[in-house]
């Protein structure tokens, strides 16, 4: 009797440290093209690289967040900044996919670049797993962005126009250097306080390279932070014009846009004012 | 006392269902930590911090596989000039009081064993040979590592290091240039630096005396330096000792390709140009590629290609009569130079939390290197049937990664001669005149260990050690000639903040 017992016991702690493999297989998957992610092993890779600083809750409460400033992003409440999705939804995993490709600058976040590329889709699905919403919602549906038209200086002086009175200059400043009066008063959904992109800097954007990456920004927000979506303010061709502007402030980053821009005379003037040369911090000597 | 048939029955019915109980509970237990829900929460936060990993705030898991092993994040962290390419690698983004430095020490206990000790006896001085054990509580020797970025794309590393009396060396010294012309295909380094090893001795997850270092990265034949003549410079090399020189080095942005190129002095990274004036080079080349599910796979070459003096072309104070006296020749001034080289190729395999790499190597010492015997007709003359030293090598080191806390270690390394540099006479090892059988100075060296992580922080490192390491060379006790065996058994807090 006492014998059945004890196999009784050892049968029930078995079924008691199953549960959480349990649990955890049936958590959803992610899906990168032709990649499928698991939690359970992006959940290895979670606690070997990301724990630090996202937290082992992934409520972004890592032991590195007091050192941060800007904090790590908190999985819990699963608001995104770089999305393809209308501000407000849930991004595609393609979208945080491509967040650990890129990474951040300006932030702590690196690129994960060196992890493969069945690694990077199963932290997509570990990620997901943070936050119910996961379970209740789907991503939003990717907004569409129409083909680039062509580049001309019309173009740019109407996003300049743009510019002006959709008011961008009041957080990224009147030169695009993020001073503008309102910079300093700015906080993000977690209370911190926060900078507008300082195009002069010539640093990545947020969330991508590429004007089709820029056009995305603004038509669907940087969501958590005072970066509203543009959707349902602009047409996408005014978009586009303000895209070509936006360019030109990039001083230190030569682009066709700013090329265009400093061969007017218009464009000549302001582009020299805004130039600086040197960089403090010594990036970008070479 | 017998056992009734039905009794046996149901004896047999609970123990297999109690042994299939516990065996599942101990997989169950080992699948737990495998997928992270063993991992204990982090302890309370500590404000002191190693150098990299307080820079970026990052766990050393990331870099490192298990610390001191790099994985393959972390090296190309390295790779990068130390830098995560994220805009906040210039020191200007880090509090002013920041200073780059950690130290590590491993306090241990170990017992060494050696099978033929050459040992005082009836027969003389150095004449008898013993098995001598000796065990107790030591420490390792210390290391000073300060390293980090000057400015975006200029980053530096020094390394002073003790052995455990605290004599320090400096075991590495060098300052890089990264992203030359944007470009990740060129970073520039000087100074001395560890060779781009595909596979890192100095992070080498053992620590005993037997195997704390690779033997194939230090063989060299039983027959080199054999004393016979004194205007013979010691010649010592290994690729896995740190080298004094400038080195080309580039990579694709995700780090799966890479390439280095190394132009060196030949000194064997000693300071002060100690022996010649010649140059040494080192190239490798290798490529990872992804494998379905089971990780970074990756394949390379190397190839290091070397010369060495073979006598002093000016002494000064020899005072015992023989030109060239090694202990006396002007430093810088060896010549009579002779070629060797160290040739391989190697695979990583990663098969999930599985680790295999697979090194061969094919190396060869000049005739007059391998048998200690100057160039120069007036110092002497080769032995008779001399010729070129080549041998063959074999590494098989693979790793069970449980988690960043746990991993399991074991290491086959396996030299086999391919050429004695002396004719093989029957009998007796004699230096300078013949070998007693082909298989001279062969060697075998087995490794098993394992380390235990009990916290994984930002902020330090800390590591419970224990292993067990054995080595097996054929005919090189120094008395008898009869195979000579080592064993060390080692365990300790290896620790670095």
């Amino acid at each position: 009797m006492r014998k059945m017992n004890i196999s009784k016991l050892f049968g029930a702690i078995a079924i008691l440290l199953a549960a959480p493999l349990l649990v955890t297989a049936q958590q959803g998957e992610s899906h990168i093209g032709n990649l499928s992610g698991r939690p359970d092993a992006g959940k290895q890779l979670y606690f070997r690289y990301c724990w630090g600083c996202h937290g082992f809750r992934g409520d972004g409460g890592g032991e590195n967040g007091p050192y941060l400033n800007i904090l790590p992003r908190n999985f819990v409440a699963a608001t995104f900044k770089c999305r393809s999705t209308p501000t407000g939804t849930l991004p595609t995993d393609q979208d945080l996919y491509n967040s650990l490709v890129r990474g951040f600058d300006n932030t702590n976040m690196p690129s994960w670049i060196t992890l493969t590329s069945q690694q990077r889709a199963d932290l997509v699905a570990f990620i997901k797993t943070f936050s119910d919403r996961w379970k209740t919602e789907k991503a939003g549906p990717p907004i569409e962005v129409p083909a680039e038209p062509a580049l001309t200086l019309q173009s740019i002086q109407h996003g300049k126009e743009l510019f002006t009175k959709l008011e961008c200059w009041k957080c990224h400043g009147p030169e695009g250097r993020g001073d503008g009066p309102s910079a300093s008063t700015l906080t993000d959904s977690n209370d911190q306080p926060i900078r507008p992109y300082n195009f002069a800097a010539g640093s990545r954007f947020k969330c991508g390279t590429s004007n089709h990456d820029l056009y995305k920004i603004f038509m669907s927000g940087l969501d958590g932070t005072p970066m509203p979506s543009f959707a349902d303010v602009i047409k996408p061709e005014d978009a586009w014009d303000l895209v070509h502007y936006l360019r030109t402030l990039q001083v230190t980053h030569k682009s066709p846009e700013l090329t265009l821009w400093e061969g007017s005379k218009e464009g000549a003037e302001i582009v020299r004012a805004q130039k600086v040369s040197g960089t403090p911090t010594g990036s970008g000597v070479w | 006392m017998s056992v009734q048939p039905c009794a046996r029955l149901h004896r047999a019915r609970f123990l297999s269902w109690s042994i299939a109980s516990a065996i599942m509970i101990v997989a169950l237990v080992i699948g737990s930590a495998q997928s992270g829900n063993a991992l204990p929460l982090p302890t309370a936060k500590v404000r002191a911090i190693p150098a990299f990993a307080r820079k970026y705030g990052m766990p050393c898991s990331s870099c490192h596989q298990a610390w001191p092993m790099l994985s393959p994040f972390g090296q190309a962290f390295k790779d990068n000039g130390y830098q995560l390419m994220n805009d906040r690698d210039a020191p200007i983004y880090q509090q002013p009081g920041y200073w780059p430095v950690t130290f590590r020490i491993t306090p241990i206990w170990h017992r060494e064993n050696e099978n033929r000790a050459t040992v005082d006896g009836p027969g003389g001085v150095s004449g008898n040979e013993a098995n001598v054990t000796t065990h107790g509580f030591d420490w390792s020797g210390l290391d000073f590592h300060t390293g980090g970025t000057l400015a975006k794309n200029f980053s530096f590393y020094v390394l002073p290091s003790s052995d455990s009396t605290a004599a320090f060396h400096f075991e590495t010294v060098f300052a890089r240039v990264d992203n030359i012309a944007g470009s990740s295909w060129f970073n520039l380094k000087l100074g001395k630096f560890e060779l781009d090893n595909l596979l890192s001795e100095k992070r080498i997850l053992t620590l005993t005396n037997v195997s704390g270092v690779y033997t194939n990265y230090h063989f060299q034949p039983a027959t080199e330096n054999n004393g016979v003549n004194a205007a013979f410079p010691v010649f010592g090399f290994g690729i896995g000792d740190n080298q004094v020189g400038l080195e080309l080095m580039g990579h694709s942005k995700d780090d799966r390709t890479r390439y280095s190129a190394s132009v060196l002095s030949s000194n064997d990274g000693s300071p002060n140009l100690p022996t010649s004036r010649g140059y040494d080079g080192f190239f490798t080349v290798s490529q990872a590629f992804q494998v379905g599910s089971l990780g970074l796979q990756r394949v390379g070459a190397f190839a290091y290609l070397g010369q060495a003096p073979t006598y002093f072309q000016f002494t000064n104070g020899n005072n015992t009569g023989i030109p060239g006296n090694a202990a006396f020749g002007l430093p810088g001034t060896g010549v009579g130079n002779r070629s060797f080289y160290r040739t391989g190729l190697i695979g990583q395999i990663y098969i999930k939390k599985y680790d295999v790499t697979a090194m061969y190597f094919r190396s060869s010492d000049d005739k007059y290197l391998a048998t200690g015997t100057p160039t120069n007709p007036a110092y002497g003359t080769l032995p008779v049937g001399a010729q070129n030293a080549t041998w063959n090598g074999a590494l098989f080191e693979s790793h069970y990664t449980f988690n960043p806390q746990v991993i399991l270690i074991q290491r086959v390394e396996l030299v086999r001669m391919s050429q004695q540099a002396l004719p093989v006479v029957a009998g007796a090892y004699v230096p300078g005149v013949s070998v007693p059988t082909s298989t001279f100075g062969n060697e075998d060296v087995y490794t098993f260990g394992g380390r235990y992580y009990p916290f994984i922080s930002s902020r330090a490192g800390f590591a419970f050690h224990g292993e067990y390491a054995f080595s097996h060379q054929i005919g090189t006790s120094a008395v008898t000639g009869r195979n000579l065996d080592f064993s060390s058994l080692l365990t300790g807090f290896d620790f670095a903040f």
